[in-house]
């Protein structure tokens, strides 16, 4: 990738982009009513992304295309994988009145799904909006 | 199925001052590129300008529509991207 040398942490000359990235989150409680239940999970940190799958291993391409852009702007960011519970999958739906996953929140306010994502990443909006 | 003119013509009527094209991203006419340049997504968010959309397609995106993928411009972006005949 082209971007190694504006990797501030690159010293060793590797390849490798440091992983900072993603930390797939369960739910402590989920007795509560599910409204509530999805807002503390998307409390639960600036950047916080409801995807198919782990940030690890996505189980979707679009998903994996976000946490790929993520990684890439070296974002600390919490993920929930919507294939693990059918109740919040369906609930986010009608929480955000966005019909597909992923979708990415921040400071607790729907951003997109992986098409805005990457349309705010190529003009350089995804930077500013998440810095 | 879905015939392009007259979902062009719906969305055109439900947002005014719109202009719409549309694309046939599969050859199967239910995955659909829909580009739609308007005014009214001027000083909105992308997530915003692509929701008003969303919500014009919600019923129709039930049935015979599959997947879309929408592009929205403001007329300015719109020329500066040479999409305004």
């Amino acid at each position: 990738m082209s971007d190694n040398n504006q990797n501030p942490f690159n010293i060793l000359g590797s390849d490798k982009v440091p992983q900072q990235g993603g930390q797939a989150v369960t739910e402590e409680n989920t007795s509560g009513d599910i409204n509530q239940r999805i807002e503390a999970l998307i409390s639960s940190a600036d950047i916080f992304l409801f995807m198919k799958g782990q940030p690890e291993m996505p189980q979707c391409g679009f998903s994996a295309n976000v946490v790929a852009i993520l990684n890439r702007l070296q974002k600390n960011y919490k993920t929930f994988d919507v294939l693990s519970d059918w109740d919040i999958r369906e609930a986010v739906k009608v929480y955000s009145n966005w019909p597909t996953f992923p979708q990415l929140y921040y400071k607790g306010k729907l951003v997109g799904g992986n098409d805005i994502i990457t349309e705010m990443y190529e003009s350089g909006d995804l930077e500013s909006t998440l810095a | 199925m879905v015939d392009f003119t007259e979902l062009k013509e719906f969305i055109e009527t439900q947002l005014p001052d719109s202009r719409v094209k549309i694309s046939d991203l599969t050859g199967t006419r239910d995955h659909l590129g829909i580009l739609v340049i308007s005014d009214a997504f001027k000083d909105k968010m992308l997530i915003d300008q692509h929701q008003m959309i969303m919500d014009i397609l919600k019923e129709r995106l039930k049935s015979e529509i599959h997947a879309v993928q929408l592009k929205t411009l403001t007329v300015e972006k719109a020329k500066a991207q040479g999409l305004w005949e």
